[in-house]
């Protein structure tokens, strides 16, 4: 079967609308994370990692836009654009289109939004992403909860193994909505400060929006310096509970077996986890339960909610690419938010970043439905 | 692409009727999808009170789901796929959602409306009912679309990822529904071709 690369990359975020700046703030421990204090979005002041809307408006004005587009699509396009330039890929039929999302365009259905309620169809905005650079293939929207941005780049995979495309573009991208504050809200879910993955005084998530964009490709030319290959993937759903993980981790588990059994590596390869790490109390014991089960709780691991925030259908997508940039730089980047550990069994959480030869890393994700999914990537010039 | 998969089972429900592989096995005449569906879980004979609780989406996902793996025996080990696909997504709980929040005055959003905000929930149902420890994904299409299905369906089995895929369409948008759902593994009456996923979707 053919290697399969992700290469030229992008974030369009809070800490920053490039992946090299974005990853520079990861290293020095800066967090995109700021109280909010927006009636419209939430009667209460709350902590979100936002995109800034002047920021965003000045930058998306170069694109010459022709016509009207949601924050969400200014946001996505945003992310590809320079994605599409410098990897040279010429749009035909061999080239696809994977948007993740959770919610798409879901501000459109708030009352005062300009734009006609049909937006908040998630084949609308992929519509307007695919005309916007002329893709010659119908786009494949896929919302999949939380694990959609990491699933995204295994459903890549195999498509371009089943010889469908050459080349794949991923965009993911998901904003902070009234929609999703006041639901995570009515859940109890809303950390009150900003989140804290694995520590003992954890209390929930922290929203946070951006879009973030990635070549994958079967061709080994013209790669970028940072791109890696996918060694495994596998996903598996708990069959426990639609808004809980399970207690056991089983879904996480087997999902970290499976990618490991298709990369043929065992445990003791993987160099670093990038984890799901939401904060809240039953995510993280459920991945320190799993983890143990897997006898990896040893292998370095963080979670980047703490710069970000929850990012929903873009988190695996972001997180993946960050991952791509911590092997480049050989640097292993800090949890943030980790007071004292705060899972019933050890885990061993990065604290100060660490200069360290490394080639191989898994990511992992876990979302509602109990969808679990994982994926091990590894240095390209290594595979 | 050259594969030997076939389709063991099809199912559709829309227009107030559920169809088997090709012969009606219930239909009503009611004027509503909640009264419909209420009938077509109670024609089939499921007895699980947690279905009272779903979406809309949900309860149609799982009624065809029940059709096509009811008789399945249930236990662990059984490794059967989901990828749905649908057109609207969550959109009609995520309606309901918005309204619960549109006004300052009348703010009372609810935890049991907001967890069905995500098409794949109704995914995890028929995990939870099926015991399917087992990979999901959820795609979003303007039409019904044969060809990524088939091609994403193929790769699954071919790397032996499962062993069997619940395979489909399932749309729910105000009262407009429509399910049509089938089961891809080695052996079955129909071919699993592109073609033939249509065909049988048109009929």
């Amino acid at each position: 079967m053919n290697r399969v690369y992700l290469s030229h990359n992008s974030i369009v975020s809070a800490l920053g609308f490039n992946s090299p700046e974005v990853v520079r703030k990861i290293a020095q421990e800066i967090s995109g994370i700021s109280l909010q204090n927006d009636k419209e979005l939430f009667p209460e002041p709350f902590y979100a990692s936002v995109v800034s809307s002047e920021k965003l408006e000045e930058e998306f004005l170069k694109l010459n836009p022709k016509k009207a587009y949601t924050r969400l699509e200014k946001m996505m396009l945003l992310a590809l654009q320079p994605v599409i330039e410098t990897s040279n890929v010429q749009m035909d039929e061999k080239v696809g289109l994977i948007i993740s999302t959770t919610k798409g365009n879901i501000d459109v259905l708030e009352n005062k939004s300009p734009f006609s309620k049909e937006r908040a169809y998630l084949s609308a905005l992929g519509k307007e992403i695919q005309d916007f650079f002329g893709f010659k293939t119908e786009p494949i929207l896929l919302s999949n909860a939380c694990v959609s941005g990491v699933l995204a780049i295994a459903v890549a995979k195999r498509l371009i193994q089943q010889g469908i495309f050459s080349d794949v573009f991923i965009v993911a991208g998901d904003i902070v909505t009234q929609f999703t504050l006041s639901g995570f809200s009515s859940f109890q879910a809303m950390s009150s400060q900003p989140c804290k993955p694995y520590s003992k005084d954890r209390d929930g998530i922290t929203l946070g929006e951006l879009s973030a964009s990635v070549l994958i490709t079967s061709n080994k030319e013209n790669l970028c310096k940072e791109a890696i290959c996918v060694l495994g993937d596998a996903s598996c759903n708990d069959a426990n509970h639609i808004s809980g993980p399970s207690r056991t981790g089983e879904g996480l588990y087997r999902s970290v077996s499976g990618a490991l059994q298709e990369a043929c590596l065992s445990t003791r390869d993987i160099d670093f986890i990038s984890a799901h790490g939401t904060a809240t109390l039953f995510n993280d014991e459920m991945e320190a339960v799993a983890f143990n089960r897997l006898s990896m709780q040893d292998t370095p691991l963080h979670s980047l909610k703490g710069y970000l925030g929850h990012t929903l259908g873009a988190s695996g997508l972001v997180e993946t690419i960050i991952g791509m940039h911590s092997l480049a730089q050989n640097m292993l980047y800090t949890s943030l938010g980790l007071g004292s550990m705060g899972v019933s069994l050890p885990l061993n959480v990065i604290t100060k970043p660490e200069y360290k030869n490394i080639k191989t890393f898994l990511k992992t994700a876990s979302g509602f439905g109990g969808c679990n999914t994982a994926v091990i990537f590894q240095k390209a010039i290594s595979c | 692409m050259k594969t030997n998969f076939h389709i063991e089972s099809y199912c559709s429900i829309k227009e107030n009727k559920v169809i088997l592989n090709g012969d009606l096995i219930v239909k009503i005449d009611v004027k509503t999808y909640s009264e419909f569906i209420k009938h077509a879980y109670k024609a089939i004979d499921i007895k699980y009170p947690k279905f009272f609780k779903m979406d809309n989406l949900s309860k149609l996902a799982f009624v065809a789901a029940e059709v096509l793996l009811g008789k399945e025996p249930t236990n662990e080990n059984k490794n059967i796929a989901i990828v749905f696909s649908n057109k609207a997504s969550s959109l009609d709980t995520d309606r309901m959602h918005q309204e619960t929040i549109n006004s300052p005055e009348y703010y009372y959003p609810s935890p049991a409306i907001f967890v069905y905000t995500l098409p794949n929930i109704c995914m995890g149902e028929i995990s939870i009912k099926h015991k399917l420890l087992t990979e999901n994904s959820f795609f979003i299409f303007n039409h019904f679309n044969a060809y990524y299905l088939h091609a994403y369906t193929n790769s699954l089995l071919q790397n032996k990822k499962t062993e069997k895929v619940l395979c489909g369409w399932i749309n729910y948008d105000g009262e407009d529904y429509e399910a049509f759902v089938y089961l891809v593994s080695q052996k079955g009456y129909w071919q699993h071709t592109t073609e033939e996923i249509t065909r049988l979707y048109t009929i």
